[in-house]
């Protein structure tokens, strides 16, 4: 079984990261969405497989599987949900404002004319240390 | 303890006057220039009357010192501290301020109305004082960095023009940039000696000389004071400094900023010096600077670049005088800080008079001055006689001790030759430049084409300028009694130590410093003679003009960050990716070749059956989410099944309230995915090379290999877990039995506090961003089909309306009994959040929208607010935050129910995931209907 969940979150990684490098938002998404299945996996893991040991306290038995990592994954599915929600709401917006969903933006402001306006200016007409 | 505490007190409170009082020229602004200035003086003398009561224990040889822990972990305290040094400094800082603040107000013109200049010079001085009040050498590194930022603002003051901006600049990157290795050295020091506080550093100081690190300590600590007090070869951002306004000129030059460099190696001198290295290095520096910073004054046409220059030589003899390390030069070295700060700081102040009523400063052009205005001329007589070392005034004293110090010092072989004639060298070019000064603007015939008439200046303009030379005349002539105690408390705050014999007095004899200061006067009055033929020599050596030099190094700086830049960010998020994954690989493959096994030993769980099916549906679904995303919503129905597979996995391995998450989650990303496909593009195209797919299919299969690796080595390896704990104290101090439930809110209930937040975050960052959106729907689906007309099916509809508060219920029955059973605050607003949605779903959105609530982000805030709230009140029952109670009550109808005031904290969580879920996918349903309508 070790095996098993062993490969399926090798493939799911490994899927996850070749969708995220497309270079269209969907895709890229959708491999976030894969990539948070294999690190919760993964997570959940690191408490071992136990099975029917769920650690819900009961006179029955005392046999619990460990529960700190599932705290740990159970609020990480949930702000996995509040990231997935927040980059596509981006996805959105970049549709919006570029009119395309390619993952790079065209440039919109020229560096170069900034920067020519901040640093090549000729000295302004000698001035005085004389004010008044 | 309290009485020896309360006068050290003085120290932080005098500091808190001084920021504190940053603000008063500010607020003083609008009532008028007068009370601008009267604020920013009144700010300063109470500064310095809240230092006075102190100064006679210091007098009396005592140190005044006061600590309070701040980061003691780093070593990082507020320790502040009194003694000769810190007194004399912060005489010099607030008396030569004060000073300042009212010459400003005559020089700079009408227009300006004071407010921000004053605040600069506040906060300037208020890190000086911090600077020289500083017991933590921590906290006076940080006071540092604040005196050369704040020194960038007031030189840059006119920041309109251009020289003052570069000037600015250069002053920033030179200062800061010794600021940092003075960080790195303090650091070091510290380190070395085991503590911060000045105290145990000095009493350290054998054991910092011994300490292999001893040369770099120096080496950093003398960068940072190099830097700050101008000494060659970092020189050249002070005479373009003088781009400044004249006050600040004459307070930065004088006494303060400068300065701070030389009270850096005064501060350290009984730490870091004695060695061969210390004597080495900081004499020779000085050496070099004293008859550079001459030598280049004496060819300044204009008057404040020839002040500047002689700034640099005098720091080069107060740093040389350091540098020989002998007592007596120590005391001419901290004699010398005093005499320059006053004459230089009037002459700064005369030379800005002049400039003021010339309307120019080129020395070619102001002449004969005296004339028209000979009070002003005569006062920067006396104090240009008095840096050239002319006797009966300040400037001679400290210049006879040198040229004494000189001829004695057997320092090294050969000393006694070369030094005297390298003083006798630099006072002959003091007295060179000095005469220059005073012949060329104020006689040497008549002015030439002056862009005004002069005349002489306001009254009140002269009054510092009046006071400050008669500190010459008097120090001058009678230096005992004038200076004598805070010189003698200071120089043994400098040197630890009993101070030498010596006197104080005009006429110690016709002995050889005597003759060396006669050669000088006649030498440099020769010289000047002289000039015109020393100046065509000076023309025909190749020039050295730093600042194009700077300029030069910092636009290919510039340059170099710019293509380093474009190459590393090409604004390709692709390639980012790619760049972080290859970094991953190459990082854990470092980690796993150098690192340590993992124990093995965990024996397997045999497979069976049901995994080997939900294998394959896993593994079906991935790989086709993979392989045809490029048909978006196949894509979507696949990825659903592997999220559904996941929260079986979850259910097989004792995970309920894992699989219950993650179901919930599953439909509403499901919900959202499509929501965004409405908008977004059917398809995608094939666009990638076929190299960017290999390298891709590399980068994925080696990451999808390691990650499978780690994994089964983790699986298959024993290990220790920290949960007994929360096993056993669940029931007992959690008062619940599902033990996962009961961390996140009562264990870590902080960490779910944050986590929720990250959330409340996540969704007002999708609520800005959906915000003012305007999307339009494409007309037709990818196949070219219009959109149904007849949205939602009947069928649906009504069964979901019935549906709604059986839903509802069992989210609450999911809350409730979340404590001690699978459920909870996070899937109970999952699923409540499902159930609404499925409403709109079913109804459409503007069914929906006319029947909740328009608005979340406030119930974002409210779920927040429960979740605080009741970790708070805990506070009132004198408890550490979040601390939970729990207890069993009896209500009627339900029974006896075991209550926890962490349901509370729960039902903050619930209002948060149910707000972010309702958030994010209606407003995303309402781009729809914004669509429609607009």
């Amino acid at each position: 079984m070790e095996a098993m969940l062993a490969i399926a979150i090798g493939l799911l990684s490994s899927c996850g990261v070749y969708l995220m490098l497309r270079a269209r938002t969907f895709p890229v998404i959708l491999g976030l969405t894969l990539l948070s299945y294999a690190v919760n996996l993964f997570l959940f893991a690191s408490g071992r497989l136990v099975v029917n040991a769920p650690p819900i306290i009961s006179s029955e038995t005392s046999h619990y599987t460990d529960p700190i990592p599932q705290a740990l994954v159970l609020t990480a599915i949930v702000i996995g949900f509040g990231m997935t929600a927040y980059i596509v709401t981006l996805a959105l917006r970049g549709l919006s404002e570029s009119g395309g969903d390619h993952v790079d933006m065209p440039e919109i402001v020229d560096n170069n004319a900034t920067e020519a306006a901040i640093d090549s200016r000729p000295p302004a007409a000698s001035q005085k240390e004389q004010q008044s | 303890m309290i009485e020896h505490l309360s006068p050290a007190l003085l120290l932080p409170l005098a500091l808190m006057v001084a920021f504190g009082g940053v603000a008063m020229p500010l607020m003083a602004e609008p009532y008028g220039r007068k009370a601008t200035t009267i604020a920013t003086g009144a700010v300063m003398a109470l500064a310095l009357a809240l230092l006075i009561p102190l100064f006679s224990t210091v007098i009396g040889g005592q140190t005044v010192v006061m600590h309070l822990d701040w980061l003691p972990a780093l070593g990082f305290n507020l320790g502040f501290r009194l003694d000769g040094l810190g007194m004399l400094f912060s005489i010099l800082i607030l008396g030569i301020g004060i000073l300042v603040v009212l010459y400003a107000y005559y020089y700079l013109p009408d227009y300006d109305r004071l407010g921000r200049f004053y605040a600069f010079l506040l906060l300037f001085m208020s890190a000086m004082l911090g600077i020289v009040l500083s017991e933590n050498l921590l906290l006076m590194v940080v006071f540092w960095e604040i005196t050369s930022l704040s020194s960038f603002l007031l030189i840059a003051y006119k920041s309109d023009a251009y020289e003052s901006r570069i000037a600015a600049r250069m002053a920033l990157v030179v200062t800061g940039g010794g600021g940092l290795a003075l960080l790195a050295g303090v650091i070091l020091l510290g380190q070395a000696a085991g503590s911060y506080e000045l105290s145990a550093v000095i009493a350290a100081a054998e054991s910092i000389k011994a300490d292999p690190l001893y040369p770099v300590i120096l080496t950093l600590v003398l960068l940072g004071a190099f830097t700050k007090s101008a000494q060659f070869p970092f020189h050249f951002w002070l005479p373009n400094a003088m781009a400044a306004p004249t006050p600040v000129s004459a307070y930065l030059h004088s006494a303060t900023m400068v300065k701070a460099g030389v009270f850096l190696l005064a501060r350290l001198y009984p730490v870091l010096s004695g060695t061969d290295a210390w004597v080495i290095s900081v004499s020779v520096i000085g050496a070099i600077t004293l008859v550079y910073g001459a030598y280049m004054a004496m060819y300044r046409d204009d008057f404040k670049g020839l002040l500047a220059y002689s700034t640099i030589s005098h720091l080069g003899l107060i740093t040389l005088l350091f540098g020989l390390s002998t007592p007596m030069s120590v005391v001419a070295g901290v004699f010398h800080i005093i005499n320059h700060a006053i004459f230089k700081a009037s002459l700064f102040m005369a030379a800005g008079i002049i400039d003021h009523e010339c309307g120019t400063r080129d020395m070619r052009r102001v002449n004969g001055l005296f004339k028209l205005m000979p009070i002003t001329a005569t006062l920067a007589m006396v104090a240009a006689a008095s840096m050239a070392g002319v006797p009966l005034l300040n400037g001679f004293l400290s210049k006879e001790m040198f040229f004494t110090e000189a001829v004695l010092f057997t320092g090294f072989d050969g000393a006694h030759l070369i030094l005297p004639v390298f003083a006798t060298i630099a006072g002959i070019l003091a007295v060179a430049y000095s005469v220059r000064f005073i012949h060329d603007v104020f006689f040497n015939g008549e002015p030439v084409d002056l862009p005004r008439q002069p005349h002489e200046p306001p009254r009140w303009m002269r009054v510092p300028v009046e006071i400050l030379v008669l500190l010459c005349l008097v120090v001058g002539m009678f230096p005992a009694w004038s200076v004598g105690s805070m010189l003698a408390s200071a120089a043994s705050a400098v040197l630890q130590a009993p101070l030498p014999a010596y006197d104080l007095k005009i006429w110690h004899g016709f002995n050889l410093a005597f003759v060396m200061s006669l050669i000088a006067l006649a030498g440099g009055v020769g010289i000047y003679v002289m000039r015109r033929h020393l100046i065509e020599w000076h023309h025909k050596l190749p020039s050295l003009n730093s600042r194009t030099g700077f300029e030069r190094l910092h636009r290919y700086l510039v340059d170099q960050a710019e293509r380093l830049l474009r190459l590393l960010d090409n604004g390709s998020l692709q390639r980012y990716i790619a760049l972080l994954c290859a970094f991953v690989l190459a990082y854990a493959g470092w980690a796993y070749s150098t690192g340590d096994r993992l124990p093995q030993g965990n024996s397997g769980i045999p497979f069976d059956i049901a995994a080997i099916i939900a294998l394959a549906g896993l593994m079906l679904g991935t790989i086709g989410t993979t392989l045809l995303h490029h048909r978006r919503l196949l894509a979507v129905v696949l990825i659903g099944i592997v999220g559904l597979v996941v929260s079986l996995t979850f259910v097989r391995f004792s995970a309920p309230d894992l699989a219950l998450t993650q179901l919930s989650v599953e439909v509403v990303t499901i919900v959202l995915m499509l929501l965004a496909l409405y908008y977004l593009p059917q398809n995608s195209p094939k666009e990638s090379s076929r190299s960017r797919i290999a390298r891709d299919i590399v980068l994925a299969v080696a990451i999808g290999f390691g990650m499978a690796f780690i994994t089964y080595v983790l699986l298959t390896s024993s290990f220790n877990t920290i949960s007994g704990f929360y096993l056993q104290q669940s029931v007992p101090g959690g008062g619940g039995s599902n033990v996962v439930n009961v961390i996140l809110v009562d264990f870590r209930g902080f960490d779910t506090l944050g986590e929720i937040a990250v959330l409340a975050m996540a969704a007002l960052g999708a609520h800005a961003l959906l915000d003012q959106l305007r999307l339009t729907p494409p007309a037709k689906d990818a196949v070219g089909r219009l959109w149904a007309e007849e949205a939602h099916p009947l069928f649906l509809k009504m069964l979901m309306r019935p549906l709604l508060p059986l839903a509802l219920a069992v989210a609450v029955y999911i809350f409730l009994r979340g404590h001690n059973l699978p459920g909870g605050g996070f899937v109970a607003g999952l699923v409540t959040g499902v159930a609404l949605i499925l409403q709109s779903l079913a109804g459409g959105f503007s069914f929906a929208e006319d029947r909740l609530p328009k608005y979340y982000p406030p119930f974002l805030g409210l779920g927040l607010a429960f979740a605080a709230g009741v970790g708070l009140i805990s506070w009132f029952f004198a408890r550490p935050f979040l601390t939970s109670a729990h207890g069993h009550f009896g209500i009627p109808l339900l029974g006896d129910i075991e209550l926890a005031s962490v349901i509370i904290f729960d039902l903050g969580v619930y209002l948060v995931v149910v707000a972010t879920v309702l958030l994010i996918l209606t407003e995303l349903g309402r781009l729809h209907i914004r669509g429609e309508k607009a």
